[in-house]
Formats: structure tokens, C-alpha cells, sequence
């Protein structure tokens, strides 16, 4: 694999950055270290997905190629192996949020698919109409959307509680918004639109002191803050591989075990029973009860590989450096004019969302594109943060393990030749 | 960057800091609403005709980027006095510019519309330059539901 070209000043200081060393750390993605449009990649679109390390390259490749086989099916030899390495990703998942019971991480699609679950099998058996769902403004529209299907279908009221201009959730007003009626309460961990961290564990808190239950939408929280699901209390926690450096189309549901027992299944199928007649049908235990057909049992072991690497640099680590740059970045885009940033919450994760005064973000990510920097502009699928906020549409700089301040100098400099470009 | 330079020319960035034809039109005979989800670009079409169907007023409202304003407004100042015949046979001229599928004789009566050409060096931005042209083909062909490039 070629190394980023050498008139980039990559490693000038030696590589080490907040107490990682980054450049060793970008060895491991091969996805880094190209061009676009003549330039080195600059990828900091890392909160719409991240890149992969070859440790989660090697394991899919050694998986499909050697160890294949369908899990939980055979006594065959490569079937055992395949289901012995799927249920050893569920431990390392349980490991990683810490979760009481290997029977509490349900393999899912993603992030969405986990709240989807959530919103039909959990909430939908037992909600009447007038019983309230509570999300707050700066949700991703998966944790918009599938509560409003669930209040067309049931009659339940949908109940959004305020953020203010920084982006932070003052909890005042949460309060306020949980009534005797709140059934759950739907919250971001870290906002991929604004980069809150919300105060989960004080929302978590109070809602129970409610009787409401809770589901954290933890895809953005997943790879950069260390997540413990029983010391937090949460009920439902969810986020996806992709985000964490893994495989697409793999994502965890953790739920107590307790509530999955009770949970009715999500969709029927192979996998997910006991015993099938065509008079009755029994379902397997959990968590199988709500894999139905066969999983995306690669995905899960590059899931758990993803896991493992993450943790071979340590999370504490990684969000060292991940703070050091934002940081840095925040004071970088505040000293260019006509740049506001959107979201500047005292507890923030890595991203750097702002307006630039004359040009419309689609028009800003163009030309960063052309200087080979990736970022992301629009609405982010948080469509209600742009209202509240009164802007159409935000660019947007997300953070991960292997981004560095001189990548953040080249975002820099190409806003400062879009402005030439704009005649600012 | 010189493709950069070429595509938001000086033109461009003039029509979209100053869109000609700006704001809602009392009394239009046909409204067209147009919308680019992806970058947030959100525009109203007005035209007013005569009893020959010539355009006799035109203009347009709403937010969105350089590409998109500068398009929508450039299209106005097109629009005025041409039949509904010509209008359309302009949208498919426009359409042909920026997709590149035109030949010289179809592009010579773009005139001014030719600074967009540009945009055919990006692609992503292609649904931005067309969605004024798509509002103005619903509004021509009366069509009510609004015009959306996703």
C-alpha cells in the first residue's frame, strides 16, 4: 500500500498525536492512502461511516474464504466453526458496553433496525392512544421516524423535547416534558448533526423515576465514547458496526434481558424457533427469538473484529486524540471569517458542523471535494436541527482514531480557497 | 481548481447573490414548487401568460445554493416573451447543455445559459442546475404535485 504522497506534511511531528501514534495508526487503513481528484484523501466523513482496518478486512475475507459455512444449522465441522466465531462476536459486543448477559446483544441490521425493533415489538403490544413517546429536537430521523409510524399505528402522541442555541438538551425543560403518561424516552447519545453529548445518565434517571423506559441511539457515541449499558440503566441500547469501523449491515439491539423475554418477536422465520407446527409455533430463546433467517454472521465477527482492534489502542486513547483535535479544529474554523459553527455544546464529540457566510454548503463541499477533502454537507438527516437552528443546510467535519491536525489544516485552506473562489 | 473557476463563474456568483425575477408573483397562472432534498434546496416558480399562452411575467422564490439560485434565476430572464412551445423547447436545450448531448445548433439558443455549462464536469451537482428547469417543465405541463431531483 502506497503511503500518502510527500509533499503533504503527514508526520511532520513525528506521527505522535495526543499520545497515539496516528501515523501508525493509518497504516492499518488502506482506504486512506489515495488520491481524489490529485490530491491525498482527506476523509473526515467519519460520522456517516468510517473506514476499515485491514484486521476487519482480513477477518471478512478469512471468513468467506476458509471458514464459511451457515451458523447454527449444522453438525458439520465448518458450521461449528462459523457459529463458535459468530457467538464469540456477541461476547466481544457484550464486553465492549459492557452489557450483564451475552443474551442481551441482538444482532440487527443497524442502528435503525435496532430502534425499528424497538418501536414495534417492545412499544407498539403496549401502548394505547394518549400515551407519549419523548425524543428530543436534535434526533436523527431514525429516531424520528419509526415513532411516528408508531403514533400513526397506535394513537400515541410523539413529544419532543427543546435543545438550546448551543446544541445542548437543558434538562429544565426534558423534565418537564415527561409526564405520567411518557411510556419511553428515545435519546442520542452524541448528536451526529450538532456533536452534543447529551447527559444520558441524568435523562436515563429521570425518566425512570417516571416509569418510562429507555432507548439510547448510541451510533455516534459507539466508537468514540467508552459505553457502559448497566451502569448507565438504559433499556435499549443501539448503535451500528460501520460507524465502529466495521462491516455495513451489521448493528446491535442491547435490551434487558427481561423486557426481550417479554418482547413478542420482530420478524418470523428460520433461526428464531423452538418448534414449528402448523397448528403452534414456539420461538427460541433470546436473543435468537429476534434473529430471524440467516444473520449476517460475517458482518458480526468483523463487527467483533472491529471491536477487538478498537480496543487494542484503547477508547480512553482514542478519545484523547479525538478531543485534542476537535479542539484544535474548533479554533481552526473560528478563525476564518463569515464561519459559524453549529453546535457548541460544553460536552461535545468530534464534529464540526458549520454555516459560511456567502456560500451555500452544497457549493463549500464541492469545492472541498475538488482539494480531495470528504466531508458531508445538508441536513445530515437531522432535518428538524437545520429548522431549529434557521439554516437549510450545514457542512459538516466528523472525527475519527485516524484523522490529524494536518488534515484538519488542509479542510482549513480549502475554505479559504472556496472563498477566493466566491470573490469573499 | 481550474474547473472550480469554471463553474462558478463570475455570473454565477453575480445571479446568486443577486437573483433576477426574485420573489412571489400575485395573480400567477401557473405555480410550480421545487425542492433537491439532498442539499436542501427549496424554490417557487411563478409564471403569468396571456390569452396566447405567451409568458408575460415570470419569477421564482426560495433558498438553495449558487448552482441552483443562479440557474433559477438566469431561466427568468429567459422566459419572458416566449410562447409555452418555446419555453419547453428551452428547458430541453438546457437539459441537453448540461447533460452534454447537445449539438452546436441546439446550444445557440441557450445564449447566456451557456456560463451553467460547466456544472457537466459535476455530476453530483447536475440535479441542482435542472431543478428550476424541472419546475418550469411541471408548471408548463400543469402538473400540481411538487417537483423533487431525489
Amino acid at each position: 500500500m502506497n503511503g500518502p504522497d510527500d509533499s503533504t506534511p503527514y508526520g511532520a511531528n513525528g506521527g505522535r498525536q495526543g499520545g497515539m501514534d496516528v501515523e501508525k495508526v493509518r497504516e492499518d487503513f488502506p482506504a486512506l492512502h489515495q488520491m481524489v481528484h490529485g490530491r491525498p484523501l482527506v476523509y473526515l466523513d467519519n460520522a456517516a461511516s468510517a473506514q476499515k482496518p485491514r484486521l476487519v478486512l482480513d477477518t471478512l475475507q478469512h471468513y468467506y474464504s476458509k471458514a464459511y459455512s451457515n451458523v447454527h444449522r449444522g453438525v458439520h465441522y465448518l458450521s461449528e466453526q462459523a457459529t463458535q466465531a459468530y457467538e464469540l462476536a456477541r461476547e466481544k459486543v457484550r464486553a465492549f458496553i459492557n452489557a450483564g448477559d451475552r443474551r442481551e446483544i441482538v444482532f440487527v441490521r443497524g442502528t435503525t433496525e435496532a430502534i425499528n425493533l424497538v418501536a414495534q415489538s417492545y412499544a407498539r403490544p403496549g401502548l394505547k392512544a394518549g400515551d407519549e413517546i419523548l425524543i428530543t429536537t436534535m434526533e436523527h430521523h431514525s429516531n424520528i421516524v419509526p415513532w411516528q409510524l408508531l403514533c400513526e399505528q397506535t394513537g400515541a402522541v410523539l413529544k419532543v423535547a427543546p435543545i438550546d442555541d448551543d446544541g445542548e438538551l437543558p434538562l429544565e425543560a426534558f423534565g418537564q416534558c415527561l409526564g405520567p403518561r411518557t411510556r419511553l424516552v428515545a435519546v442520542t447519545h452524541l448528536s451526529n448533526a450538532l456533536g452534543t453529548i447529551t447527559p444520558v445518565e441524568r435523562i436515563i434517571e429521570m425518566a425512570h423515576a417516571r416509569g418510562a423506559r429507555v432507548l439510547v441511539d448510541g451510533a455516534q457515541a459507539a466508537p468514540h465514547l467508552g459505553v457502559d449499558v448497566q451502569a448507565l440503566d438504559c433499556d435499549f441500547y443501539a448503535f451500528s458496526g460501520h460507524k465502529l469501523y466495521g462491516p455495513t449491515g451489521i448493528g446491535v439491539l442491547f435490551a434487558k434481558a427481561e423486557l426481550l423475554e417479554a418482547m413478542p418477536p420482530y420478524q418470523g422465520g428460520g433461526e428464531m424457533i423452538s418448534e414449528v407446527t402448523f397448528e403452534k409455533t414456539t420461538y427460541a430463546g433470546i436473543p435468537l427469538k429476534f434473529e430471524a433467517g440467516t444473520p449476517h454472521f460475517v458482518g458480526a465477527i468483523g463487527m467483533g473484529a472491529a471491536i477487538d482492534y478498537v480496543n487494542g489502542i484503547g477508547l480512553d486513547t482514542i478519545a484523547q486524540h479525538e478531543r485534542a483535535l476537535t479542539a484544535y479544529g474548533t479554533q481552526l474554523l473560528g478563525g476564518i471569517p463569515g464561519l459559524r459553527i453549529i453546535g457548541t455544546a460544553q460536552h461535545k464529540g468530534g464534529i464540526l458542523s458549520f454555516v459560511l457566510e456567502g456560500i451555500h454548503a452544497h457549493d463549500l463541499g464541492t469545492v472541498l471535494d475538488q482539494a480531495g477533502v470528504a466531508v458531508r454537507t445538508g441536513h445530515h438527516c437531522a432535518m428538524p436541527v437545520m429548522e431549529r437552528f434557521g439554516v437549510p443546510a450545514t457542512t459538516r467535519a466528523s472525527l475519527a482514531l485516524y484523522n490529524t491536525r494536518q488534515e484538519l489544516d488542509r479542510l482549513a485552506a480549502a475554505i479559504h480557497e472556496a472563498r477566493k473562489i466566491f470573490r469573499l | 481548481m481550474t474547473d472550480l473557476r469554471e463553474l462558478y463563474q463570475e455570473v454565477i456568483i453575480d445571479h446568486s447573490r443577486n437573483p433576477r425575477n426574485f420573489g412571489k408573483l400575485d395573480a400567477a397562472d401557473r405555480i410550480a414548487r421545487g425542492n433537491n432534498p439532498l442539499c436542501g434546496d427549496k424554490l417557487t416558480l411563478y409564471l403569468k401568460l396571456d390569452e396566447n399562452d405567451v409568458i408575460t411575467d415570470v419569477s421564482f422564490e426560495g433558498a438553495g445554493c449558487a448552482i441552483s439560485i443562479s440557474s433559477a434565476s438566469l431561466m427568468t430572464e429567459m422566459l419572458k416573451g416566449k410562447t409555452l412551445q418555446q419555453a419547453e423547447a428551452l428547458f430541453q436545450a438546457f437539459h441537453g447543455l448540461i447533460m452534454g448531448e447537445n449539438t452546436p445548433d441546439r446550444d445557440a439558443g441557450l445564449g447566456k445559459l451557456k456560463v451553467l455549462e460547466g456544472v457537466k464536469a459535476f455530476p453530483s451537482r447536475v440535479k441542482c442546475a435542472t431543478l428550476a428547469w424541472h419546475m418550469l417543465h411541471a408548471a408548463l405541463e400543469k402538473a400540481t404535485q411538487p417537483v423533487s431531483t431525489e
